[in-house]
């Protein structure tokens, strides 16, 4: 299996807030380009990867969404030189003080995420959280060269270098969710020598974070027959032993609830055993908070699973996810998708029919 | 030749400061001093807790001794317990605030490992639970799955040296810029003066390294060099800050008062004067609370004249701290033509 590490680390470092993901879907699109057969981008941004099935047309066809889009900030305010922002995408202000960020201004200008000191601030916070509100950015250069360059508006991406942990564990930001375009890469390598019926659309989607945008919008055009959504799950690990967590490094999770069909479930389940791929049931009692909300209720409805990358600390700068997990979504649906013969929709009934 | 910050003194900076010399296990920074010193100095000897005591002797007669202090060691953690996993517990080293430990990455033991702290993901948490600072009880260093380290390796965060503008972003700025400007001064030692340097240990857990160092070198008069809070930012209302300690752009922060120390008068005159004559700016330090090595040097035994002066800076004791350029050549200059001022009548009557 090809080392899906070095793509990853590429993925990490190129900026792709909610809405302005350009500079990873060109990244994403380099990658994909020898990998597939056509290359599209939607009208909003998501970028569309075709890798034709071999079975008489027309063919049906499964979609795997995997969102490019990341958290950050955007500037809110100028302050003597200093820059009052908010988020964009769910930041917790509790992991925001002395991080480093770059601010897309007139050029890139990393800066620092500064906490005031106490008496600098509303008495009433003491040595609680500071809200976002009262969080400056320093970019280090003088408030005349801030106003030149920065407009509010502007956005701000986390910096912080990947770095590989013990156990081929990597950490950084934004590995929500480019672990799991990672994972869709691999997956489309392992097809490269193979044959299969379907039509595979591999898309990297935009605007998931903001309410999945990309999803809803690409899935209408692409109209596939079945649906995969590909996103990180929580894992257990320091501040996290709740229900809904797992663990890292052994396998990536099934979803089970209303945003999953079962026979699809049981699909992948049955699968996986067969591969000894270890996977964990994760359960959905409601939203699964992932693009595969949005397309299964897509046009007349979509046949839909979603599989889970196991993910520690999610949505902070130091997001830790295990290499070996993404490698085995990666075969996993490499390996659904070579086996769809082309009357498999077939199998996925409901078991009560007219 | 004038004493200046050209590349050579930030290369040595950025070494310094990407070092790690947590209170108690200096040992990265005295190795680098001691190389870097070891052709520029009558004597250099390492003391009993760590401390680099060099000794530069001048060419004049009746040679005033004159200690200055730059303390090594920075703040950090140190494991205390193993939760199995690569997982750890820690506990501080000197003071920092809990809220600027999460999320960050962590260099761990003398191989510098990688690690991170980590936080509960933002969608397991409520609005309630996220107004309330992490607790350090709940905060773990997270090595990956199977690392491993040694209860009671010390630790501190992973940052990297840059320069921006006309600005220096890195960790541990309190103190290596004072230790590389006490370098370049003793590189640049004038006659008129025995120049006896402290690279100081476990500043940071109560300037015990220079208690030390000042009873070994039983000098005149002191000077400790390090940095202070510029505390120049806005307030969230608008209304003036009055309470900034120092700020940037301003120059060399002299002492007057501190937590520890009430400066000898006639020090602080030799380094407004020698400001005012070469021209160097220079601003006052607030009256206030902290300390440096100062405060433990002029206490040493039957009492030694001190002063401090530190390089203002921005967010010390935290993952990334921020100081100018221009400030850190002006208080080069300002020291250095300061100790070229220093007579045998300096202290001479009385202390006023």
């Amino acid at each position: 299996m090809p080392d899906i590490q070095p793509f990853l680390k590429e993925l990490l470092s190129a900026p792709g807030l909610s809405g302005y993901e350009m500079p990873v879907s060109r990244i994403i699109a380099e990658k994909w380009k020898p990998l597939v057969d056509e290359l599209s981008q939607s009208k909003i941004g998501s970028l569309h990867g075709l890798h034709k099935g071999s079975g008489a047309e027309p063919r049906p066809s499964v979609m795997i969404a995997t969102h490019m889009d990341a958290i950050g900030l955007m500037v809110t305010g100028i302050v003597d030189g200093l820059l009052r922002f908010t988020d964009v995408g769910g930041v917790d202000p509790r992991i925001l003080p002395g991080q480093p960020v770059i601010v897309h201004g007139r050029q890139e200008l990393p800066g620092i995420i500064i906490q005031p000191s106490g008496r600098l601030l509303p008495p009433e916070i003491g040595d609680g959280t500071v809200p976002m509100e009262h969080l400056l950015i320093d970019t280090g250069l003088l408030p005349r060269k801030v106003a030149e360059l920065v407009r509010v508006g502007d956005l701000v991406s986390f910096a912080t270098e990947p770095t590989e942990l013990a156990g081929e564990a990597l950490a950084g930001h934004t590995l929500d969710n480019r672990a799991a375009v990672a994972a869709l890469t691999v997956c489309l390598e392992e097809l490269q020598n193979r044959t299969h019926a379907w039509d595979l659309w591999a898309a990297a989607t935009v605007q998931e974070e903001t309410g999945l945008t990309g999803a809803a919008t690409s899935t209408f055009e692409i109209r596939p027959s079945l649906a995969i959504a590909v996103d990180v799950t929580w894992a257990k690990g320091p501040g996290a032993n709740d229900w809904n967590t797992y663990p890292l490094g052994k396998g990536p999770t099934l979803g089970w609830g209303p945003n999953v069909h079962p026979a699809l479930y049981k699909a992948f389940k049955d699968l996986a055993d067969k591969l000894e791929i270890p996977t964990a049931m994760e359960v959905m009692p409601s939203h699964s908070g992932t693009d595969g909300w949005a397309m299964q209720v897509t046009a007349e409805g979509i046949p839909t699973i979603v599989i889970g990358i196991p993910l520690r600390y999610m949505h902070t700068p130091v997001e830790v996810v295990a290499i070996k997990d993404i490698q085995r979504v990666g075969r996993l649906m490499a390996e659904f998708i070579s086996g769809l013969t082309p009357d498999y929709m077939d199998t996925i009934q409901w078991e009560e029919q007219p | 030749m004038t004493i200046n910050v050209g590349n050579s003194q930030l290369k040595l900076l950025e070494r310094l400061c990407n070092a790690v010399a947590v209170s108690g296990e200096e040992g990265e920074v005295r190795a680098i001093i001691l190389e870097e010193l070891k052709n520029h100095a009558d004597e250099i000897k390492v003391d009993a807790l760590g401390n680099v005591l060099v000794t530069k002797k001048g060419s004049g007669r009746k040679r005033p001794r004159v200690m200055l202090a730059a303390h090594m060691d920075e703040i950090g953690f140190m494991l205390t317990a193993e939760d199995g996993e690569g997982i750890y517990r820690f506990e501080t080293v000197g003071g920092i605030d809990p809220r600027q430990m999460v999320g960050k990455q962590i260099q761990v033991g003398k191989e510098h490992m990688p690690g991170v702290i980590g936080a509960r993901p933002i969608h397991l948490t409520t609005a309630d639970e996220r107004r309330k600072k992490i607790p350090l009880d709940n905060l773990r260093i997270d090595l990956g799955p199977g690392g491993k380290a040694k209860i009671g390796d010390r630790a501190t965060f992973a940052t990297n040296f840059r320069r921006v503008g006309p600005s220096i972003f890195a960790k541990a700025l309190d103190d290596r810029l004072g230790v590389t400007t006490l370098i370049e001064l003793v590189r640049n030692a004038p006659p008129n003066i025995d120049l006896l340097a402290a690279f100081t240990v476990q500043e940071e857990v109560g300037l015990r390294g220079a208690k030390v160092a000042a009873y070994t070198f039983d000098p005149d008069m002191a000077i400790a060099i390090d940095s202070t809070p510029a505390n120049d930012l806005p307030t969230w209302d608008g209304e003036e800050n009055t309470a900034y300690n120092t700020k940037l752009d301003h120059g060399p922060a002299i002492y007057v008062a501190d937590g520890a120390t009430l400066a000898d008068p006639r020090l602080i005159r030799l380094l407004t004067e020698t400001g005012d004559a070469a021209k160097i700016p220079y601003q006052i330090r607030q009256p206030g609370g902290g300390g440096t090595d100062a405060g433990s040097i002029h206490k040493q035994r039957a009492g030694i004249p001190s002063v401090s002066v530190s390089i203002p800076g921005r967010y010390a004791h935290s993952a990334i701290g921020l100081v100018r350029l221009n400030d850190w050549k002006n208080t080069l200059a300002l020291l250095d033509a300061a100790l070229r001022r220093i007579t045998p009548n300096l202290l001479v009557g009385e202390r006023k």
